[in-house]
């Protein structure tokens, strides 16, 4: 017995869905990055099925460059929380108040 | 024992069965990339062999060098396109055609103003060394790729190379609060959106079951689908993922915020070259995969137009700081260049090109000059009050003069680039017998002809005394008191207000916006060498 592959386009999407509105909800920046993280990995395993079901590597492929272009984004990214939020006790996104879009 | 023995002598067998077919690679069509690429390389070997550490003029002589090289190579491309045709490169993966190389040339010459802009003014602020020309030169390589990318994978891997080194770079003035609050909102964002482009081209993929741009269009003009939400969904994700590059509404909530936060000449950068990588793809992407299925997307797209167009002009009429006025204006002018995609015809998309080109050298310049006359008043790459500008033009009248044309140009004033760049893309919608959208465009280009004239005539009118503080209704001290409310560190905004240093115009600033001056004046009088190039920036397909 196999999983059918919508099922996993659907766990993906609701991946998906939980990485953009844990962005739009969560204040905490650690979080927040984390969530990109997860809307990420919800699209490597939408790449993985599709490439299951249609039979064709090039998806498994595009995952590696998921995942190289996610290690390059959390050196950066991470960089750049320590030098925001160096001097501040907590990391929250409602400290950075100053500039009004 | 022997089975493994077994194991080694089959090895050699089982890769000959499964031999990986390297493509073969023309590195000669690969030049300008990969000459940025060895460029940032030199920049940071070489800094390793220097003796002393603070110096920066070597890393930008490495840069000039590289992007100069970078431009003619692109243009001599597009003469052998021109010639002998487009083609795809590295296995379909790249293409040289017009529409890159005209980028590629747009992108090299942007690099070279932002380069100058940055020996003058960011190493003031900044560390100096061969971080930024080096991460400069990344980006540019990335914007590059985007523009040549044959596929959707090659696109997304341009648009991080792009975007990881211009988080950084916006956070290159880390000690100032501004420039940091920016690093990170650009991070966060900029994070989502290329992970919202992402899903829309997995769904794309699983629609099609091709990255390739072309494939994707073959395969839509071959096949009917019979249910095609998932292409569809795979389409809207896409343009919302570059919608949010180029800032169009209702994606550009990060644009001012970023635009104010970032050391100006980065956000000069960002307006022209990352602008342009994000147009490169979008309108590669629509145009050539999305062909078939445009009754889908085209209706999208005159939408964001129209909401750019007129949120970009009325916005910027209300703030009272100079760079967030520009950005929005760089809002206003999205919006021009999406008519040409809304249109849809092959010199709609080059009239599309041609304003991309023209607002990258007139907003470089206009940056250009918010950064002189930031660094004048001592608040060098950091916000510039509106209200700080007067005066201006008695004390340095030859830079209000340029300023002013920047402006008056960007508003689309004949002579200049921006008219041919508005003319072109309006003569395009009425041409398409969209003459609604024409209006539009012209109505929120009067608008927008409001705001670049209000920084022109706070430029001409007397300086802020103490009587006519009353008048404005808000001081000067006041304004920036309100902007530079700094917690917790030692080292923050006023720290760098009070640097006091020499205050005249550096030479290598001069120098930039002399070049963005010339080119958007002279390309407004002798117009045709550009309009032609521009005219054959045709996409491969």
């Amino acid at each position: 017995m196999s999983v059918p592959g919508s099922w996993y386009l659907i766990l993906a999407a609701v991946l998906f869905s939980i990485g953009v509105v844990g962005i739009l909800t969560r204040r905490n920046v650690l979080v927040m990055f984390m969530c990109v993280e997860l809307m990420l990995n919800a699209v490597n395993l939408t790449f993985v099925t599709f490439s299951r079901m249609l039979n064709d590597v090039a998806g498994q492929v595009a995952v590696f460059f998921v995942l190289v272009v996610a290690a390059a984004e959390v050196v950066v990214g991470l960089g750049l929380i320590v030098a925001i939020f160096r001097r501040k006790a907590n990391v929250t996104a409602d400290d950075l108040d100053i500039l009004k879009g | 024992m022997s089975g493994l023995v077994q194991v080694i002598n089959s090895a050699p067998a089982l890769m000959a069965s499964v031999a990986i077919h390297f493509p073969s690679v023309q590195y000669g069509d690969l030049v300008p990339e990969l000459a940025l690429l060895v460029g940032a390389l030199v920049a940071m070997v070489s800094s390793a062999l220097a003796r002393t550490k603070d110096i920066s003029f070597p890393y930008t002589g490495i840069g000039i060098v590289t992007v100069v090289l970078a431009g003619v190579w692109s243009y001599h491309l597009s003469t052998i396109v021109a010639s002998s045709g487009p083609k795809a490169i590295v296995a379909g993966a790249m293409a040289v055609d017009g529409f890159s190389t005209f980028l590629m040339v747009l992108i090299a010459v942007s690099l070279l103003l932002v380069i100058l802009l940055a020996e003058a003014f960011i190493y003031e602020v900044g560390s100096r060394g061969p971080d930024f020309v080096a991460l400069l030169l990344l980006s540019g390589s990335g914007a590059m790729f985007m523009a040549s990318a044959e596929d959707l994978l090659v696109l997304f891997v341009g648009l991080e190379i792009l975007s990881i080194a211009l988080y950084v770079l916006v956070a290159y003035c880390a000690q100032v609060t501004l420039s940091r609050e920016a690093a990170f909102k650009y991070f966060i964002l900029g994070g989502f959106s290329s992970a919202i482009l992402l899903y829309g081209i997995a769904l794309t993929y699983g629609a099609t079951g091709t990255t390739n741009i072309g494939q994707i269009a073959l395969f839509l003009s071959q096949n009917t689908l019979t249910s095609n939400g998932v292409l569809l969904g795979g389409m809207a994700l896409i343009i919302v993922g570059l919608g949010f590059k180029i800032a169009a509404v209702p994606f550009q909530l990060w644009t001012p915020d970023v635009y104010q936060g970032a050391p100006t000449t980065v956000t000069g950068y960002m307006a022209s070259v990352a602008k342009a990588g994000g147009f490169a793809g979008l309108l590669r992407v629509l145009y050539v995969s999305f062909q078939t299925v445009r009754i889908d997307w085209r209706p999208v797209i005159l939408v964001m137009c129209v909401l750019t167009l007129f949120t970009g002009s009325i916005l910027a009429l209300v703030q009272r700081d100079v760079k967030r006025l520009l950005a929005y204006s760089s809002i206003n002018h999205a919006g021009f260049i999406l008519i040409g995609l809304y249109v849809a015809t092959q010199s709609s998309l080059g009239d599309s090109l041609y304003y991309v080109f023209a607002y990258s050298i007139m907003a470089i310049g206009s940056f250009g000059c918010v950064s002189i006359i930031g660094h004048l008043k001592g608040s060098t790459e950091g916000p510039l009050d509106i209200d700080s500008l007067r005066g201006l033009a008695r004390e340095h009248p030859r830079l209000a003069v340029v300023f002013a044309i920047l402006l008056v140009a960007q508003s689309g004033a004949p002579f200049t680039i921006g008219f041919l760049a508005k003319f072109s893309v309006v003569s395009a919608a009425a041409l398409g017998q969209h003459y609604e959208l024409a209006v539009l465009a012209m109505l929120s280009a009067v608008i927008a002809v409001y705001f670049y004239l209000r920084v022109v005539f706070a430029m001409y009118r007397p300086p802020l005394t103490a009587d006519t503080e009353g008048e404005s209704g808000l001081t000067l001290t006041d304004d920036s008191g309100d902007v530079m409310i700094e917690e917790d560190g030692a080292l923050d905004q006023g720290d760098l207000l009070t640097v006091t240093r020499s205050r005249t115009i550096p030479v290598a600033a001069s120098l930039s916006v002399g070049l963005a001056l010339a080119m958007t004046i002279g390309f407004g009088i002798v117009a045709n060498p550009l309009i032609s190039f521009a005219s054959s920036a045709i996409p491969l397909h």
